[in-house]
């Protein structure tokens, strides 16, 4: 057996261990509480091992280098927290529509506004989604410990890769600053996904160029002999813009199925006691900790409670929640806002079973006593 | 017939470019082959990042590494990619709105951090791409759909703005002078640090047109008249200098440059 | 024990974070499940501040404490503002320099100078983050001597480790004292007898 390390870490610094463990290289950011620790562990670790690190001077401007980073071959990421997640949102856009790799841990806390940022809250979900403009892939994972902050960021940077699209952590103040074990694994048993590249073709380079039955292209790095475009414009396969309204809707389709035809490879959810459950409770990130509680506690008193936990929460795994809700009687979504991923999963569910949702956007982690008592009430 | 200069460097499939007739946009992107070229730059090593706006549709037209960015935001796409890979000649073109107003931010922190980028403003004084509304640099009194009544902004001095920043190389010339601009371009891109080239061109389409300043030879021949150079400046006195366009090697300096900066971190572990 | 729940509390630049990650690192050298959290204002001096920690045999879900098994308390702010979270029949460890002590007659409070000590005796107000911990961990044993000093060592900075060592020592002869002082009142007021007084020294 091998010697494992193990540690007590805090989740923003498990956060930037998987980065690293993945292969990230290049880190821009911008101070924002409660995300900047990701931001200060990578200004320490990436100088040593031969990576970048820039801290730019606002967030609009660490997303635009991430993107160029990014563009030169190198696996790149940025941290941020609600409003700094909404500045970036023009620039994430960019890196969906020319399919540049990159990944954003958005460590949510009390919104909207400056809000309340030492607390925790999880009102980043459908701005995660929808936050930039048009339609475009999104993809978005949000861990529950500190352990799993190192794997969901491991598969955000693998993801990011292989889709060739930004993707989200959607982490939250619970999980990102609290304390925990954690058993770094070996190198050797980590699966780390890099970008296709083009085979050699230099004079016939189409960075937009999808082989047959496949939908993401093979991306070149600037500087290695490729000499290509990139725009946030429409364009076509060689990468030029177009007007030419079968290109644009060809292309925002092929972005968008690139994710959606591949939802069962993305899609990572946990069940806990919901074999012979009655009453399911969707929960997810920091949430879905005082759920397993309350889960413990109602079993004890004999209540038929189960937990569904979305780890991917886009794609949501949709298939999951609609078997979900043909077996139970209820589902109640659980979540640090007024019912933003209740939308998603009523529209899922509703008319298979009763979907009820419970929020809380007082800055402080829903208790387990208190799901008890929803529970009791429906 | 295009020159061989436009053959060799130019996609000239993907021409023609969008600019009107009368427009300086070419005869600046022009000048940024030229400068290229007679540098003798390996051509795969050159990367070309531009905004949004009238010049940013330039980078698709040059047969680089390009790339097309959001709106104000090429100076932070580019400053990842020279941090990612200091061996590249990075290259910005960038407008005046989209340089100094959106992206005015990163303009005084890329000059700040003295990062190797050679930035080439083509200042027209106008927003032309969504039609003719009053910039950062529309000097006062003059009109834009937006200034109907004339423009109360004072105008911002670009060159003044990115040397009291701390860009380290600052030159201005006009669309009637190319050779100035091939000369400030090639200087600006062999200087180690943050460089910054004003090309004051012509948009007899919407500045000139709502500000009566004639056709685009008219216009031509405005820069012609009002340009003096640095040299003969500095022996006039003050009240000769209003309202004429100072051109030349500005300023000069030498600061540390940023990723060698950075480099010096990670080499001493 | 199954699972305890600390609280460790006073104003912002007392260590107290610090002491709370320590206890967490002892608890997992003595390989018990651990989660460290903390709460605190936009002040990084002054103000209140909390650090929390579970320790556990089993696994810990919710991640912030519920049932308050010993508060720490080193000032009165502190004090005011979490005594009522501390569970019936749970310990504060309550700065003496705190005025005025809750009144509560379910818990058991323990009244030891922290602040004093690191100051008056050790002159290094920085360390009472450490005389505390010695403390706590003096009263509920919860980790072991041995991984407490070692999580210790691990954490200070280079140069300061025998004074760090020294103040845990401190801690914990402060509530050995005040224990044993406790338990001779206790003893004189024949609520317990001499076989319990020898035990619970």
């Amino acid at each position: 057996m091998k010697n494992k390390t193990v540690k007590l870490m805090q989740g923003n610094e498990a956060c930037v261990e998987g980065a690293l463990a993945a292969g990230m290289r290049f880190y821009a950011g911008y101070p924002i509480t409660p995300s900047t620790e990701i931001a200060e562990i990578s200004a320490a670790k990436l100088p040593r091992i031969g990576g970048k690190f820039i801290q730019m001077e606002d967030e609009i401007a660490s997303m635009g280098a991430v993107i160029g980073a990014s563009l030169t071959g190198l696996k790149s990421m940025t941290a941020t927290s609600g409003p700094g997640f909404s500045l970036k949102q023009e620039n994430i856009g960019y890196a969906a529509m020319a399919e540049i790799p990159c990944v954003i841990a958005d460590v949510q806390r009390g919104g909207p506004s400056t809000g309340l940022p030492t607390s925790p809250a999880q009102g980043d979900v459908m701005q995660a989604k929808w936050g930039t403009h048009g339609d475009h892939p999104m993809i978005a994972l949000s861990p529950s410990s500190v352990k799993e902050t190192y794997e969901v960021t491991i598969k955000a940077f693998n993801l990011a890769e292989k889709y060739r699209t930004p993707v989200i952590i959607l982490m939250d103040e619970v999980i990102a600053h609290m304390r925990e074990k954690i058993e770094i694994p070996d190198k050797d048993e980590l699966e780390i996904i890099n970008r296709t590249k083009p085979e050699n073709n230099f004079e016939n380079y189409n960075p937009y160029e999808v082989k047959e039955g496949e939908l993401v292209p093979p991306m070149a790095s600037f500087g290695e002999g490729y000499k290509f475009h990139i725009t946030g414009l429409v364009h076509d396969k060689t990468g030029f813009p177009t007007n030419k309204s079968d290109v644009a809707e060809d292309l925002i389709n092929r972005l968008v199925k690139k994710v959606e035809k591949n939802t069962e490879d993305i899609v990572e959810y946990e069940e806990y006691f919901l074999e012979d459950a009655d009453i399911a409770i969707l929960a997810y990130g920091g949430t879905a900790r005082a759920v397993k509680s309350a889960i413990d506690m109602a079993r004890e008193e004999n209540m038929k409670v189960g937990m569904f936990r979305p780890i991917t929460i886009w794609p949501s795994p949709e298939e999951q929640i609609r078997k979900l809700a043909e077996k139970v009687r209820k589902i109640i979504v659980i979540e640090m806002n007024l019912g933003q991923y209740y939308l998603e999963v009523d529209r899922i569910a509703n008319k298979l079973t009763e979907v009820h949702k419970y929020g809380r956007v007082n800055g402080e982690l829903i208790t387990p006593d208190e799901i008890i008592s929803y529970i009791k009430e429906v | 017939m295009p020159s061989q200069l436009i053959n060799n460097y130019f996609r000239t499939n993907s021409l023609p470019h969008i600019w009107c007739p009368g427009c300086g946009n070419g005869i600046v992107t022009r000048s940024i082959v030229e400068a290229i070229d007679n540098l003798n730059l390996d051509r795969d090593k050159v990367c070309i990042v531009s905004g949004i706006g009238c010049s940013s549709r330039a980078s698709g037209y040059l047969d680089f590494n390009t790339l097309h960015t959001t709106h104000g935001r090429a100076l932070t796409f580019a400053t990842g990619i020279k941090m990612a890979k200091p061996g590249l000649e990075v290259i910005v073109i960038t407008g005046d709105g989209d340089c100094s107003a959106i992206g005015g931010n990163h303009l005084i922190h890329a000059s700040r951090r003295n990062i190797n980028i050679t930035t080439i403003v083509y200042n027209n004084n106008i927003y032309g791409m969504t039609g003719g509304q009053y910039s950062p640099t529309t000097p006062k009194g003059d009109k834009g759909t937006t200034a109907p009544y004339g423009s109360i902004d004072t105008d911002f001095d670009l060159c003044n703005l990115t040397a009291g920043a701390g860009a380290t190389y600052v030159g201005r010339a006009t669309v009637f002078n190319p050779k100035l601009i091939v000369k400030l371009i090639e200087n600006g891109i062999k200087n180690k640090g943050f460089s910054f080239i004003e090309a004051v061109t012509t948009c007899p389409t919407y500045y000139g047109r709502k500000n009566k300043k004639g056709s685009a030879v008219d216009m031509m021949r405005y820069l012609k008249d009002n340009s003096i150079n640095i040299e003969t400046a500095k022996k006039l006195e003050d009240n000769k200098l209003k309202d004429k366009i100072i051109v030349g090697e500005l300023y000069k300096n030498i600061r540390p440059e940023y990723t060698d900066e950075y480099n010096k971190i990670v080499d001493s572990f | 024990m199954v699972q305890k729940e600390l609280r460790l509390s006073g104003s912002g630049g007392q260590g107290l974070i610090l002491a709370g990650i320590i206890l967490a690192e002892a608890a997992l050298l003595d390989e018990k499940n651990v989660v460290q959290s903390q709460s605190y204002g936009p002040e990084a001096r002054g103000g209140a501040s909390k650090a929390e920690v579970i320790i556990s045999e089993k696994e810990i879900n919710y991640p912030k404490v519920r049932n308050c098994d010993v508060l720490l308390a080193l000032t009165q702010v502190a004090c005011d503002k979490y005594i009522d979270s501390l569970k019936e029949g749970g310990s504060l460890i309550l700065d003496s320099s705190v005025k005025n002590k809750p009144d509560r007659k379910d818990i058991d409070i323990y009244n030891v100078p922290i602040l004093e000590t690191a100051e008056k005796k050790l002159h290094k107000p920085m360390v009472a983050n450490m005389i505390a911990l010695g403390s706590l961990n003096g009263l509920i044993r919860i980790v072991s001597d041995n991984s407490l000093e070692k999580a210790v060592l691990n954490r200070v900075p280079k140069g300061t480790e025998t004074i760090n060592k020294t103040a845990l020592k401190e801690g914990l002869n402060l509530i050995r004292k005040y224990k044993g002082e406790y338990y001779e009142r206790q003893y004189r007021s024949n609520e317990i007898n001499a076989t319990e007084l020898c035990q619970a020294k």
